[in-house]
């Protein structure tokens, strides 16, 4: 039953609510368990209709950096 | 600038994945021992089986499944509650996801339901506030499931029911914790468990400090993993890396939303709330000592365990002989070993929750096993 899948604020609204995109699809959720203020272009966790955290840009970016690096490292050492 | 693309295509990008496969097995020559990980929580069981990552992995790699399904460990008794709830004449019962299909003692509450009982499945414990504003005359009850992940929002529900003044909520509280189960798990002399695999968003509430106990008490290494293949290969890796180091340490994978102390505003919202109970009877597992929550109690006018406790029934109800979900969830048995896996059990007719859960292990060898054949 969990959902947490990553989406992007897309919208704020006055009512501790933000309307989020996941993949294209929009809906609107609660700000009701996080204590920073979200932006639009911050990137959140969804669960059954609430944001539960923000996503680390900086940390998901490592990340991803690591993994090309893993796999040009590893696609140098096949040819070898 | 990251894009949400790069989330969905990163973390599932098939080269990756094939890389990290090479580094693990690399890593997992360098020992003779037997890796046995369990992953606690079902999104992951869903996870290794939709994309195929056993038949990526060493023989010396072993995946056990574990109690972390909400859905799953919830026992027949506490469906029979909520469909005797459901079954008077000025309630209406609300429920997330999965629960309505599981069967109770006397049917699921899908079947409640065709014979007209008022059950509303929602995606968002906060649309109970509409149903419960737009029937005023009706005595609305939500029955609560889930982990650690779902309890707060359950008790964003209650605050906003206490702040808005709406009366006609009540609550039916399920909530269960992920390392007591840990416990029984591994206080079984028959487990075979030497690592695990923590669900990322359990820990995006709760910290991953929440397995320090485990890391500690059974020498064992815990990886906090998200839920992507690339995340659960790298997991496997950095446990493989401990498992050659001798190592048994705490690790976070997610880090890019799981810190060591979690959301401290959500668990302060449930600390508000909730206190632990006594005792919880898990499916399968049996009752085990604070393993679940209960409302506090200055909040007990919320709740509908305690106000219809006179119609609730009491006796403890086990599954169909036949169902091995006891020994699938204490990670002793593979739903390939229940005999009337795919037969007398399948999605479409189910005889144990862990068929009927989309994050049940049955589940996700009945839908996923054809990918998983080479194995
Ligand atoms: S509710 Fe969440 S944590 Fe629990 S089994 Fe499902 S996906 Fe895992
Ligand atoms: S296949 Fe069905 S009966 Fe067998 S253990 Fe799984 S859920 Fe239970």
């Amino acid at each position: 039953m969990c959902l947490s899948v990553p989406s992007k604020v897309v919208e704020i609204h006055d009512d501790a609510t933000v309307t989020v995109d996941t993949l294209g699809v929009k809906r609107r959720v609660s700000c009701h368990l996080i204590t920073d203020p979200l932006q639009i272009g911050d990137f959140v966790l969804i669960h059954i209709g609430f944001v539960m955290n923000k996503i680390d840009h900086k940390d998901a970016q490592e990340s991803l950096e690591l993994y090309q690096q893993i796999v040009a490292q590893m696609e140098l050492e096949t040819e070898q | 600038m990251i894009s949400l693309n790069d989330f969905y295509q990163g973390f599932r990008d098939p080269q990756t994945i094939r890389h990290l496969a090479q580094l693990i097995a690399q890593q997992a020559a360098k020992t003779t021992q037997q890796i046995n990980i369990m992953e606690v929580c079902g999104g992951h069981t869903h996870t290794i089986m939709k994309y195929g990552i056993l038949q990526l992995l060493p023989s010396n790699i072993h995946f056990i499944h574990g109690p972390g399904c909400p859905v799953c460990v919830m026992p027949k008794e506490r469906i029979d509650h909520a469909a005797v709830l459901a079954s008077q004449t000025d309630t209406i019962l609300v429920t997330l996801g999965d629960m309505i299909r599981v069967p109770g003692s006397k049917g699921s509450l899908a079947q409640f339901r065709s014979e007209g009982c008022d059950i509303r499945p929602i995606y968002d414990p906060l649309d109970t506030l509409a149903i419960a504003r737009d029937n005023p005359d009706k005595t609305v009850i939500f029955f609560a499931i889930g982990f650690e992940t779902s309890t707060p929002m359950t008790a964003a529900l209650l605050a906003q029911a206490e702040a808005q003044n709406i009366d006609n909520i009540l609550f039916h509280i399920n909530h269960v914790l992920v390392p007591p189960a840990i416990d029984v798990v591994m206080s079984d002399s028959r487990s075979k468990v030497n690592a695990f695999i923590g669900p990322a968003h359990v820990s995006v509430i709760s910290g991953s400090k929440i397995y320090q106990s485990t890391v500690d008490k059974y020498k064992t290494p815990v990886v906090v993993s998200g839920f992507e293949p690339v995340d659960v290969m790298e997991s496997i890796l950095r446990i493989v890396r401990q498992k050659v180091a001798g190592k048994a340490e705490l690790d976070n994978q997610y880090s890019r939303s799981v810190s060591y102390e979690g959301n401290i505003a959500a668990q302060q919202l449930v600390d508000k709330y909730f206190m632990v109970r006594d005792s919880f009877r898990w499916r399968g597992l049996g009752p085990i000592a604070n393993s679940a929550l209960t409302l506090r109690p200055e909040y007990q006018h919320r709740d509908a365990e305690r106000i219809y406790a006179h119609i609730l029934p009491t006796v403890e109800i086990d599954d169909h002989k036949a169902c091995m979900c006891g020994d699938i969830l204490r990670g002793l048995a593979n739903p390939k070993d229940c005999k009337v896996f795919g037969r007398g059990c399948s999605p479409q007719s189910p005889l144990g929750s862990c068929m009927v859960s989309s994050e049940g292990a049955c589940n996700a060898y009945y839908r996923y096993g054809e990918v998983n054949n080479a194995n």
